[in-house]
């Protein structure tokens, strides 16, 4: 664009022919303007201006010099001011300029006056008489230029002369005039507040002036006067109200509005003028929360400046005094500055957040991943804002995490902005500050830089740097040292052993003396004693005595370096030539092409050695695999492996999954434990699976198939993101309660191309790990698909000395099925249970066949009728042992959700005291069933009713069952499974009229951008109705891009989602009665969406 | 609004419009000092920056920037919003101003600056009415050399 600019300069002459009229150029500003732009030099600018200045001295002294040549003078003097040029005897001639002039020359000469002269200008009180008479002219243009240059440049002792013809002006016909005269009382009350409070009433009229710009001019006092005293003005409130809402309510003229909003800069002073006068004050609170809500539901339209009143409006509604239901609007708000994409509205938003927080700190906790990536933002301005935040949500937990993010930045700060640093004496000072304050915790590089710094300028012109850094380090020695950082005692004596010398005025013996002084303090530390005596070697030349008497001193030291070094300086400050030698003066010769080994080199080769090679290309011919192999392979895959494995595969993918190669993505082991790391062995947190599975394992045969569906895409998000949520969770604790868990998950990224499988009941495949391991769970169980129990595997189930005999390889694949499901006969043994579940035993027709699915659909038909018609999940497996099965299926009750649980007698003989033991820490502790007997080949029915009162991501169910298949010898049976919040959700019927109503009435809410399914015709469509089937919700209405969808907590807590087609996402916008419910029906959402 | 500067993307000075009283030597420092801090903002970088006690906020306007120093309880967007009526104005006033129309009538930019914002507050936010002062003086200014022609 400046291109242009440089053209279109070139072009003048021809542009400035055709310019006549009002634009018109004076000659000599023309040329001044353009031969300016025409130099190359400062220096020749330099001359020009001194040409000018001379011309313009001249010209101004001269009594033939005309009023209009004048003027045209003083814009020039202007000209060369603004570019840094000093033309102060011009200064008094702008006053006559505005004192004898004409209209247009007084329009100048007050313009020059007002650049020129500051407040306490001398020369400012010549202006007072013209001033005044200006006042009094008829002329109006006269009045608006004196109201002008009052209300900017007005000595403080004249203003009584001026003060009575200004009031004057309040009551002025002119709107223009009145509002100047308004503005130049603002600035009265400011630099003088006591001449101007006897017309406070005058003010008041401003107030209800007609004119909206003398009203709005009339805010300027208003606000200072109440940020000083709000309590002398709330009988005022109404008015503002009153003002804000019509404001609000468009009656202004349009000329007023600003990109269709109306007055923004009269509703911002407003809502600040409310925001002082409801501070600590109900009653008056209560006078705008009306205002209040319609400024912030009016401020829709995506632009800047509505952006800027909602800050100010959620500014006042967290100043005055809270309203619950104005505070979460206020709080959402929020959350739209910092999504925000555009980093100016990030910006705000944190800086909303900074102040919000000081009133709910569980705010911050919403945003976490937002603020964590500020953190790291590019952005000085936003990274210090985030920082500024984060000092305000400090609290006993997260006080040592913060700090260091601090202390990152501080150290960060000096490094990066050595550049920009405006001189050196700042710059020498800036470091002794962070050395001593950052002092030890600073990054090594931090003084290693620094000090690079210093020693690589150039001598001549670094030398000042080195001779400031010099003078300030001996003014620190000269001073208390014991509290000083060692790294900073290390730089400073490093700097003075190397610099010194450059300071003529410093005496070496001095030196030498505060440098000693230091090794005699405790404080010091060894390794610092000897950057010290680094140093004191480096100065003496001529010192010897002093050098000797240390050397003597420190030769009985019980450090052995330090007795070295003090020998070595003894041997040195005597031996004036080996001194010289060893200690040679800045000159260096570096031999980079390491001629020197060229003979070594060629000997070798001529021996046979290898030529050398640079690290890349060695890199490139590297065939070896360097990673640590994992330990955690599967014991079945390992045993398995070492007959028939094929290739190579599967053990470079278990060696792969500490790295993060392309290839992970597909091929990671899931359930398998994360043992190895790049930096070697990752100590498990994890509660690892019973022992009693492992060897089970390791005698079954496996095939290579079964352990391949054994691994599993990992959907965790990368690395890096875990280390960010890492850092949110360490940021933040101690924030909310028991929320930052889900908070978590809802920011997590869908797992990244998750691997489908061909099998029906991948799901029950799909997770190695225990589930009974809860801190496992709530992560390992997003990996899995739709289904909500999963079948221990075969490896879990226990081993007992019958397990394996008649298990073929097949009837222990990973699902886990038992396919010996004939039944023959059953016999109804029901028994007691809490939840009201009852047990029904049935006999089956027909013989099951071996497929898991027709498995599953025999089973189903067992159910007792009244159940049949309920909506069910695929029957999936428990676990199984060679007289017993368990399946499962969930049947989707309204008040409940039942779990019915099938247990099958594989044999051919009676078990006895069947009990099925099903406990759950989350929902309800559910005691067990016994039936006396279960029949040979017969399956019976018992089910569960759960109830979830809190939602959780995902519960785990965990049980037993015993039974008897001789007298006196009984067996037990361990099962384990995961429910999904989903399982308890219910479609909520309710018409869009009552969900609107039911919508305003809840509090919790949240947002997220989802993914939008664009595969067929209607993306908002296809996308609600694949949500609606994976997570039953009830849509309520599609209107164009939005749709409402509402569901239920089973019976209880509803949830209302709005969802509204934003781009190439769904804008999701959540809200429940119940804090958490949102955060977790989200959570299911972008899984069901993710898996879609 | 303690002071507005506008300047080149050559760090040239175009226009300076002090609210607060400072000497002479203290201006300048500031000039330099912000001239080069804003200089070196990359463009993706957000339009505030913290600067000793103030808040800056610029903008930048083909080869222009715009730069105005707020204290820090001022709402940093209004400001930006300030910054662009008055290149509306400016806009309006010169049929769609470039940074010659400043340089070579930076005194009509004053002119039209001290209509819109006095002693560093808005005074006048309608676009009509300030250019409706504006065309005034300067329609006296017309018939003036009209008549003395």
């Amino acid at each position: 664009m400046s291109d242009v600019v440089e053209k279109t300069l070139t072009a003048l002459p021809g542009l400035f022919e055709s310019q006549t009229g009002a634009a018109k150029i004076t000659n000599r500003l023309r040329q001044l303007i353009k031969s300016i732009t025409e130099l190359t030099s400062k220096h020749e600018e330099e001359n020009l201006i001194k040409r000018e200045l001379s011309a313009i001295k001249e010209q101004v002294s001269s009594p033939n010099t005309t009023m209009k040549q004048m003027r045209e003078i003083m814009v020039r003097a202007m000209y060369c001011e603004m570019l840094g040029y000093d033309a102060s005897f011009t200064y008094i001639h702008a006053i006559k300029l505005a004192q004898q002039g004409g209209v247009l020359e007084k329009r100048v000469g007050y313009l020059a006056v007002s650049l020129f002269l500051n407040e306490g200008h001398e020369l400012l009180l010549l202006l007072v008489n013209t001033v005044l008479k200006d006042l009094q002219s008829t002329n109006l243009i006269e009045v608006c230029m004196a109201l002008t240059v009052v209300a900017q440049v007005f000595p403080k002792d004249m203003i009584p002369a001026v003060l009575p013809l200004v009031e004057d002006k309040l009551s002025h016909p002119k709107e223009i005039i009145r509002r100047k005269a308004v503005l130049a009382l603002y600035k009265f009350y400011l630099i003088a507040p006591n001449q101007v409070q006897h017309i406070h009433a005058k003010f008041c009229k401003a107030l209800s002036d007609k004119d909206p710009g003398v009203m709005a001019s009339s805010l300027h006092i208003y606000l200072q006067l109440i940020r000083e005293s709000p309590d002398s003005y709330k009988d005022l409130t109404g008015s503002f109200v009153t003002i804000l809402k019509q404001v609000l309510g468009g009656k202004l003229p349009v000329d007023f509005n600003y990109h269709s909003v109306p007055a923004p800069w009269l509703q911002i002073q407003l809502l600040r003028i409310l925001s002082l006068l409801g501070k600590e004050d109900q009653s008056t609170s209560e006078l705008m929360y009306e205002v209040l809500d319609e400024s912030l539901r009016r401020a829709e339209m995506n632009h800047n400046i509505t952006y800027a009143i909602l800050y100010e409006c959620v500014k006042a509604v967290y100043t005055i005094h809270p309203k619950a239901e104005l505070l979460e609007k206020a709080a959402r708000c929020i959350g739209n500055f910092v999504l925000s994409p555009k980093i100016n509205l990030k910006y705000l938003g944190l800086k909303a957040l900074t102040y919000v927080v000081q009133h709910d700190a569980k705010l911050a906790l919403q945003h976490q991943m937002t603020i964590i990536e500020c953190l790291d933002h590019s952005d000085f301005t936003i990274k210090r804002e985030t920082l500024e935040l984060l000092f305000r949500i400090t609290n006993a937990q997260n006080v040592t995490v913060i700090v260091e993010k601090m202390l990152d930045f501080l150290c960060y700060v000096p490094i990066k902005t050595l550049t920009f640093a405006p001189d050196n004496s700042w710059f020498i000072q800036t470091m002794n500050d962070v050395f001593s304050i950052g002092g030890d915790l600073l990054q090594q590089d931090v003084p290693n830089n620094f000090l690079r710094l210093l020693a690589e300028g150039k001598p001549e012109e670094d030398d000042q740097l080195r001779l400031y850094a010099v003078e300030s380090y001996l003014t620190v020695l000269k001073g208390h040292t014991s509290h000083l950082p060692q790294c900073f005692l290390q730089v400073m004596s490093w700097v003075l052993g190397e610099y010194a010398h450059l300071q003529e005025s410093v005496d070496r013996r001095e030196v030498i003396r505060l440098l000693t002084q230091l090794l005699d303090q405790r404080s010091v530390s060894s390794e610092t004693r000897v950057w010290i005596l680094s140093a004191l070697t480096k100065i003496p030349e001529g010192q010897t005595d002093l050098i000797l008497d240390l050397a003597e001193s420190l030769s009985s030291s019980q450090d052995t370096v330090l007795r070295q070094q003090a020998q070595e300086l003894r041997h040195l400050s005597q031996d004036s030539q080996l001194r010289e030698w060893v200690l040679v003066e800045n000159s260096c010769a570096v031999d980079s092409s390491l001629s020197f080994l060229d003979g070594f080199v060629s000997e070798a080769l001529a021996a046979g050695a290898a030529p050398y090679k640079p690290p890349h290309q060695r890199q490139e011919e590297l065939s070896l695999n360097l990673e640590p192999y994992s330990f955690s392979l599967p014991v079945s895959l390992s045993s398995c492996s070492i007959t028939d494995r094929q290739s190579p595969t599967l053990l470079s993918v278990s060696s792969g999954l500490s790295g993060n190669s392309a290839e992970l993505s597909t091929l990671i082991l899931e359930g398998v434990k994360r043992v190895w790391g790049k930096d070697g062995y990752l100590p498990q947190k994890e509660a690892t699976a019973p022992p009693v599975d492992e060897p089970s394992a390791a005698v079954q045969p496996a095939s290579q198939q079964e352990a391949a569906e054994r691994i599993e895409p990992r959907p965790e998000p990368s690395t890096q993101n875990q280390d960010k949520q890492q850092l949110a969770s360490s940021l933040f604790v101690g924030l909310g309660v028991g929320s930052s868990v889900s908070l978590l998950g809802k920011s997590e990224a869908p797992p990244p191309r998750f691997r489908k499988k061909p099998r029906p009941h991948e799901s029950s495949s799909s997770s190695g790990t225990s589930k009974r391991s809860s801190d496992s769970s709530s992560h390992s169980s997003r990996n899995t698909t739709d289904s909500f129990l999963y079948g221990s595997f075969p490896e879990e189930e226990p081993a007992t000395s019958i397990s394996t005999f008649d298990h073929t390889p097949k009837s222990t694949t990973a699902n886990g099925l038992s396919q010996n499901k004939d039944t023959k006969e059953d016999r109804h043994a029901n028994t007691s249970q809490i939840l009201g579940g009852d047990m029904v035993i049935v006999r089956p027709s027909t013989i099951q066949d071996k497929h898991p699915p027709s498995v599953s659909s025999d089973l189903t038909a067992l159910l007792p009728a009244d159940l049949k018609d309920l909506p069910h999940s695929d029957v999936i497996s428990l676990t199984s042992d060679p007289s017993l099965s368990l399946s499962s299926c969930r049947l989707f009750r309204d008040e409940a959700l039942l779990l019915v649980i099938f247990i099958s007698n594989c044999t051919e003989t009676v078990i006895k005291d069947v009990a099925v033991q099903l406990t759950c820490e989350e929902l309800k502790v559910c005691t067990g069933n016994v039936m006396d007997c279960l029949e040979a080949r017969s399956t019976s029915v018992c089910h569960y009713a759960l109830l979830m009162d809190d939602p959780h991501t995902n519960v785990s169910l965990t049980g037993t069952v015993s039974y008897q298949t001789q007298p006196g010898h009984t067996n037990t049976l361990p099962f384990s499974g995961t429910l999904s919040t989903a399982d308890f959700i219910r479609p909520l019927v309710v018409t869009t009229e009552e969900y609107g109503k039911l919508w305003l009435s809840l509090s919790h809410d949240v947002k997220q951008n989802l993914k939008l399914l664009t595969d067929a015709g209607d993306p908002l469509r296809t996308t609600l109705n694949a949500l609606k089937d994976a997570l039953q919700l009830h849509v309520v209405d599609i209107i164009g891009s939005e749709g409402i969808v509402a569901c239920r907590l089973l019976s209880g807590a509803p949830c209302l989602l709005h969802c509204r087609v934003n781009g190439a996402a769904l804008a999701m916008w959540l809200r429940s009665p119940h804090p958490a419910l949102p955060d977790f029906i989200l959570y299911h959402c972008q899984r069901a969406l993710a898996h879609h | 609004m303690q002071f507005m500067l506008l300047f080149s993307r050559q760090g040239k000075l175009r226009l300076q419009k002090w609210y607060v009283p400072l000497c002479d030597k203290e201006k300048k420092k500031i000039t330099r000092e912000l001239v080069q801090t804003v200089l070196a903002r990359k463009p993706k970088m957000c339009s505030f920056l913290e600067w000793r006690d103030l808040k800056i906020v610029y903008k930048r306007y083909a080869s222009l920037y715009f730069c105005c120093a707020i204290e820090d309880q001022d709402n940093e967007l209004i400001t930006l919003e300030i910054i662009h009526r008055y290149v509306e104005l400016l806009d309006k006033y010169f049929g769609s101003v470039c940074e010659l129309d400043i340089i070579f009538n930076f005194e009509k930019a004053y002119f039209i600056l001290d209509e819109f914002l006095l002693g560093g507050e808005a005074q006048e936010t309608s676009k009509k009415n300030v250019l409706k002062a504006i065309e005034q003086a300067d329609l006296l200014q017309e018939v003036r050399s009209l008549a003395t022609a």
